[in-house]
């Protein structure tokens, strides 16, 4: 059975002026973390809010747990955990004060399911009598988790866990997460970090109220049709402007240090205009394209798609 | 249960850990209090009045050392010209001046009628009618003292009695009047912002996505609120007993009650600010403005509702405070029981089950 199931869902806001979510369907298998990928404005937190039964879809039907998102909304808010994209704990309680209170929120005690925060409690413990807002950011991030955490929800919606969190804190989340998958918790987390994708059973990349495609990591980043290369010279600006001249090019990009480029033709004419044009030192390997690739072919696809039917 | 009691353990550690919060709490009936009763009196005391002595006789100088006597008068004994007299008043140095003729006693002895003139400083018209009424007062008081030497032929003496409040003393108008505002605006602002401020830090978005009910999340809002202002009400009380020197005539049990009714009218409609507000600065404005004015201006303590045109009459109606206003008198002051004020009473709890049923219904159990 699927622990979470989206049919055709849509959702406007401003009275149908503002489309947040476009026609989405998807579902996430039973003990699976699953990955919403996409910039802000993607409309990530509105499928969040549409699960969790806070806000009601305009068009299409889904189910939680095997329960209908509208009908059964009561016992659904009982089965989830949800941690909001923005920190929302009390911030004039203390750490302790905060899971005392939402563990008898939903009817446990920090006791009952204390194996289950255990590995991100003991980390936060040291400051358990201090008030959630001075926390750091990454602490209360844990501390947000061990909230949700608390009643041993079957499904867990975490919305942007790990933004303003730094790289080591964001590290130990995601083994915390894969931890409590091994406990046969279904979760489903969005991030704008595309680096963070390939940590997911599955992601679905999404832009615009849309979704683009879903498939494991892996599967998505076979699905790249053409060879990829990391190109580098003296001056990168101008090999970026050169290279988009080039008719060969479908698209190249700055990505950190290097351009990435994808091609027609074969590397070889590439160097060889190249040197016409000047560039030394250049650089230029094939590489295995990472999620970002795929999503920014994605949208250039899209982008060439709307030019196109613009004219 | 237990999530109940742990959820108001929560709202009392909001309040007392949020100092501004406390310090309004209490501060502001204190204040209220203290202020209404010991600086913004409309009691006069010590009115700098200027005599202008034009007879020096022996019947001027009898009233005049009636006037110095009297503790409402500051006598300036100066001759003065008229146009010195107005230049005084011009620079707020006197509120009344009061001149005697020449030939007073004379004229009071031979012609049995004697003028004075009283001129008052009518910018303020009720503190120019109280001193002249003073003034006429000490003037009539000599005048029954003179007068078995002196030929009146019909007399009607009306003896005035002042009920509940025989010294017309400011404080047993106010005091109702504060209690009202006070637990109002309290109840009114601190539940509506505490409400609007879950939702504005999110944490609204947790407690709809658990197993909470609604309704135990607002009575749990509810209760630290109605104790704080149970609270209040019992510091206002002590303060105006035994600062203000104004004793509670009739049963405390009764007050307190009524003063719980009015509670939690104001506890709904907190609910009900807090149910159209998204931002606790609205839910404040709301508050005030929703609750202070009418409170101030239409309960009946500032301006009485008899003298106020028949549309404002209508809309005092439903401001809650009127009814608790003439409640608090009658018992307060009066001494009366429950038969006596059955009417306002059940007024009161109208509104208190109208608010309570259309916040609960207008309480929303989504984000939308």
């Amino acid at each position: 059975m699927n622990a979470i199931t989206l049919n055709s869902i849509t959702k406007t806001y401003s009275k149908g002026t503002i489309l947040a979510v476009d026609d989405v369907s998807f579902s996430v298998e039973k003990g699976e973390i699953f990955g919403l990928i996409g910039p802000d404005g993607a409309g990530k937190s509105t499928i969040f809010r549409l699960l969790t039964t806070l806000l009601l879809p305009d068009k299409g039907t889904g189910t939680v747990g095997g329960l209908d998102m509208v009908k059964d909304f009561k016992a659904i808010r009982g089965i989830v955990g949800y941690m909001p994209g923005r920190f929302s704990l009390y911030q004039d309680l203390t750490v302790e004060e905060n899971l005392n209170f939402f563990a008898t929120v939903f009817n446990t005690t920090i006791e009952e399911n204390y194996n289950l925060i255990k590995d991100i409690y003991v980390q936060i413990e040291p400051f358990k009598d201090r008030r959630a807002g001075k926390l750091s950011g990454g602490m209360k991030q844990k501390l947000a988790l061990c909230c949700a955490l608390i009643h041993k929800p079957e499904v867990l919606f975490l919305d942007e866990p790990t933004t303003g969190v730094d790289v080591v804190s964001r590290r130990e989340f995601w083994e915390m997460l894969k931890r409590l998958k091994a406990q046969g918790i279904t979760i489903l987390v969005s991030t704008s970090y595309m680096d963070e994708a390939t940590m997911c059973d599955r992601i679905a990349l999404m832009l615009g109220g849309k979704i683009l495609s879903v498939a494991s990591p892996e599967d998505t980043i076979k699905a790249y049709p053409e060879q990829l290369y990391a190109v580098k010279s003296n001056s990168i600006y101008h090999l970026l402007l050169d290279l988009r001249k080039y008719e060969g090019t479908i698209n190249c990009y700055t990505f950190g240090e290097y351009l990435h480029l994808s091609i027609t033709n074969n590397e070889q004419e590439v160097r060889k205009y190249l040197q016409e044009k000047g560039h030394t030192d250049v650089e230029f390997k094939a590489i295995v394209p990472t999620v970002e690739d795929c999503f920014i072919r994605l949208l250039k696809h899209r982008d060439d798609e709307r030019n196109s039917n613009k004219n | 249960m237990k999530q109940f009691f742990s959820f108001i353990k929560k709202e009392f550690a909001h309040v007392f850990r949020d100092r501004k919060t406390l310090v309004m709490l209490f501060g502001f009936p204190i204040v209220q209090i203290v202020l209404f009763g010991f600086a913004l009196t409309n009691e006069l005391k010590n009115a700098n009045i200027a005599v202008v002595d034009n007879a020096r006789d022996v019947a001027s100088q009898q009233i005049i050392d009636k006037m110095e006597g009297s503790k409402f008068f500051n006598v300036q004994k100066s001759l003065m010209t008229p146009s010195q007299i107005d230049a005084a008043f011009k620079e707020g140095k006197i509120k009344l001046a009061v001149v005697f003729p020449p030939n007073f006693n004379q004229d009071l002895l031979h012609l049995n009628k004697a003028s004075i003139q009283v001129i008052a400083d009518a910018s303020d018209p009720n503190t120019a009618a109280q001193l002249s009424n003073y003034i006429s007062t000490i003037v009539a008081d000599y005048q029954a003292q003179i007068a078995p030497t002196m030929k009146v032929p019909y007399t009607i003496i009306p003896e005035v009695r002042m009920l509940y409040n025989p010294d017309l003393k400011g404080a047993p108008n106010f005091v109702p009047g504060v209690m009202a505002m006070v637990l109002l605006l309290v109840c009114v602002m601190m539940t509506s912002v505490s409400i609007v401020r879950e939702k504005e830090m999110g944490t609204m978005e947790i407690l709809l996505v658990s197993p909470v009910k609604p309704l135990m999340v607002i009575i749990a809002k509810a209760i630290p609120y109605l104790v704080l202002s149970l609270v209040n009400l019992c510091v206002i009380l002590l303060l105006s007993v035994y600062a203000l020197d104004l004793p509670i005539k009739g049963s405390v049990v009764l007050l307190f009650a009524e003063s719980t009714l009015l509670i939690i009218t104001a506890l709904a409609l907190g609910l009900l600010i807090s149910t159209i507000t998204s931002s606790q600065q609205s839910a404040m404005f709301a508050s005030m403005l929703g609750m202070m004015l009418p409170t101030m201006l239409l309960s009946g303590y500032m301006f009485p509702i008899e003298n106020m045109p028949v549309v404002l009459q209508v809309i005092s109606n439903i401001v809650p405070a009127r009814w608790y206003y003439v409640i608090v008198k009658a018992v307060m002051l009066k001494g009366l029981g429950f038969a006596s004020v059955w009417k306002e009473t059940v007024i009161l709890a109208g509104m208190a089950v109208f608010f309570t049923a259309l916040s609960l219904r207008n309480f929303k159990i989504r984000l939308e």
